[in-house]
């Protein structure tokens, strides 16, 4: 078990530090920064005591080995465009994503799983019929419109709930919270429905196709001439059995929320990281997409990680091979 | 009155315009402590036959039945309710592959007081250290080595005898009156089978129940069972006591299935076997289902389906039934065999 996570811990490392060179090029190879830091008029000597200063005269690997050694204080320098600290504005906005994220996925399960279920076990009902069609169409529109679509009926025509922003919001320490405030909670609604409704479909249809091929097991027929109800049949003995791969779509899939919460929150201007790494890459805001970058490497990681560890939780089978094999 | 008491039992798959007969008009009686051999071909529809009578056939299987009774109870009429409370109960029912029948989640612990709590005594359900100190006693029943710790096993460190006895073990918790046990070695090593099937018997006669045996090995059943049901093709071909029918079989299929046997083939370099295969839903013969693979098929046979004739002890379906010689009887003529071609 030591083993296997040390060895998962040591693989995740090894991720960060391919993203982080490739978050470190971009410094390199689109322009030089020198050049855009100082006027046209600046002299020869004047760029070269500058690139002494900043270090840009050193070895590559030098210069890399500076940028992981602060990444992994959370220190990206500070941004172009707005002059302030990466980390701080990072801070200022990561609240409102993973608010977003979570309730989204939170979302996303608590309505897949049931239809999921529903939908196995009722196959021949026209509801289930009906959100097996109304699935398809999660699956396949474009986050982006659904949102526009959500907007001009809730927002626009019935004026129901905000199109734009995060409603007011409450300092918890650094932690900014819309969850506590009325506004923030009406806020919240159409951006988590758009942002859950693709994974919702998703989680839905795979708990579905699992569900089905699971009921169709020795040790269900099994559980039946043993005379169980069909109740302790279906959610004791085989939602078990189909955790497994729910499990890790739903890890694979939140760091995708996270990550894919750009359009989102461009969308409804949310006021996350997403919309704050659309207006970095306008303005060639390099620091800010490094860390962007960065992050989002490290929340795939860290999910992936979680994700193997709740394997163990779930299926008994791994434990004991993985321990056999250590 | 006996303990089983199926007439007419039928299974139908597919279509009502087109459905396929998966058990055909079936007659079955099981006294109480008896044990019965099915046997026949994969395909022949005998765990059908099981699994109809523990109630256990989907949408869009079909089962009707003439008669169709447990212990005086009608189990056509049951309710879902009522049908979950007998079966797994007083009607138990092992399955083939072990390893496959036991929910690789769950320990064996819980497993087994699973069904206890369900169908357990009121001091069994109330209790959970009642229904552990039972799983414990079930468990040395069924002889597994160092019970104790298999308590805690998951399905997949056990071995697949030991699965098998921890499937015996969950059937007879609660002192079944009748076990069907659906070719219950045959996924197993074959010294593993003769242990299985000597604990199946010893059970069945310490605790007095009645015994189903499904199986495709003859042998299994001349040494162990009361009385043989041979099927074919979802139909009955004949039946009879043991070990009268194996001595003198009075339907061509029985006597080719006999004449497979390795031992009847010591002095042969391959062993005899029955040609061609069980029809399946499109290739029904419009005659007798065996016509196609029988040695002695006449112009009639090919023509006619067979009844199920004869008394209650011994019934045959065939034109032609075999005399203790081997050979056909009631106006057979080999010559009015055709040709092949």
């Amino acid at each position: 078990m030591l083993a296997f996570v040390l060895r998962r811990i040591v693989q995740s490392a090894a991720v960060m530090a391919v993203v982080a060179l490739i978050a470190f090029a971009l410094f390199n190879f689109t322009g030089d920064p020198v050049a855009s830091m100082v006027g046209p008029e600046a002299t020869l000597e004047e760029r070269a005591r500058l690139r002494t200063e900043l270090g840009l005269d050193r070895p590559f690997w030098i210069q890399f080995g500076h940028f992981v050694g602060n990444a992994a204080q959370g220190e990206f320098g500070r941004s172009l465009r707005q002059g302030r600290k990466v980390s701080a504005l990072l801070k200022e906005r990561l609240p409102a994503t993973l608010e977003l994220s979570l309730v989204a996925a939170m979302l996303a399960l608590v309505v897949g799983i049931p239809l999921g279920v529903y939908t196995a076990l009722r196959r021949n009902t026209w509801l289930s019929q009906l959100l097996l069609a109304g699935s398809l169409i999660g699956v396949s529109l474009p986050t982006f419109l659904i949102g526009i679509l959500l907007i001009l009926v809730f927002a626009v025509i019935l004026g129901w709930l905000p199109s734009f922003g995060r409603g007011d919001t409450v300092a918890l320490g650094w932690w900014t919270t819309g969850l506590l405030t009325a506004s923030g909670l009406k806020a919240l609604i159409l951006p988590a429905i758009t942002l859950s409704l693709f994974q919702m479909t998703l989680i839905m249809r795979l708990v579905r196709a699992e569900m089905l091929e699971v009921l169709r097991t020795d040790y269900i027929k099994f559980a039946r001439a043993r005379g169980l109800s069909d109740r302790t049949i279906h959610f004791g003995h085989a939602l078990k059995n189909t955790l497994v791969p729910v499990i890790t779509i739903t890890g694979l899939q939140l760091g995708a929320i996270i990550a894919f919460a750009i359009i989102t929150e461009t969308v409804f201007q949310w006021p996350g990281m997403g919309l704050l790494f659309i207006q970095a890459v306008n303005f060639a805001d390099i620091p800010v997409m490094a860390a962007y970058l960065c992050f989002i490497a490290l929340v795939f990681v860290t999910l992936n990680l979680i994700v193997d560890l709740l394997y163990y939780a779930v299926d008994p089978r791994l434990r004991i091979e993985r321990a056999a094999a250590h | 009155m006996p303990l089983l008491d199926i007439e007419g039992l039928t299974v139908e798959f597919g279509t009502e315009a087109a459905p396929f007969v998966a058990v055909d008009r079936v007659d079955l009686g099981i006294e109480a402590g008896e044990i019965v051999g099915v046997v026949g071909e994969s395909g022949s529809g005998k765990s059908v036959t099981a699994l109809a009578l523990m109630g256990l056939i989907d949408f869009p299987g079909r089962v009707t039945a003439r008669r169709m009774a447990f212990a005086g109870r009608d189990l056509l009429q049951l309710s879902e309710r009522e049908r979950r409370a007998l079966v797994g109960k007083d009607i138990a029912m092992i399955f083939q592959d072990p390893l496959a029948s036991l929910n690789p989640c769950f320990t064996v612990a819980f497993q087994l007081m699973e069904t206890l709590r369900v169908h357990g005594n009121e001091r069994e359900r109330g209790s959970s250290k009642l229904r552990r100190a039972r799983a414990l006693e079930l468990l040395q029943q069924v002889e597994i080595p160092d019970a104790g710790a298999r308590l805690n096993a998951y399905p997949h460190q056990l071995s697949g005898g030991m699965a098998q006895r921890v499937m015996i073990a969950m059937a007879i918790a609660c002192n079944p009156k009748l076990l069907i046990a659906d070719e219950p070695s045959t996924a197993l090593d074959v010294t593993v089978q003769a242990q299985i099937l000597a604990l199946l018997t010893n059970l069945q006669k310490d605790r007095g129940m009645a015994l189903l045996l499904i199986t495709h090995d003859l042998a299994v059943v001349a040494e162990t069972a009361q009385r043989v049901v041979v099927m074919y093709a979802g139909q009955q071909v004949e039946t009879g006591p043991v070990p009268g029918l194996f001595e003198a079989p009075r339907h061509p299929y029985t006597q080719a299935l006999l004449a497979a046997l390795p031992e009847h083939n010591l002095e042969r370099a391959r062993l005899t076997a029955i040609a061609g295969m069980v029809p399946g839903q499109h290739n029904r013969p419009s005659g007798c289902l065996l016509s196609p693979r029988c040695a002695y098929a006449t112009p009639r046979c090919r023509a006619e389906q067979p009844m199920l004739e004869g008394d209650a002890a011994r019934r045959v379906r065939c034109f032609f039934p075999l005399d203790a010689s081997g050979h056909p009887t009631r106006g057979w003529r080999p010559d009015s065999v055709p040709a092949l071609g």
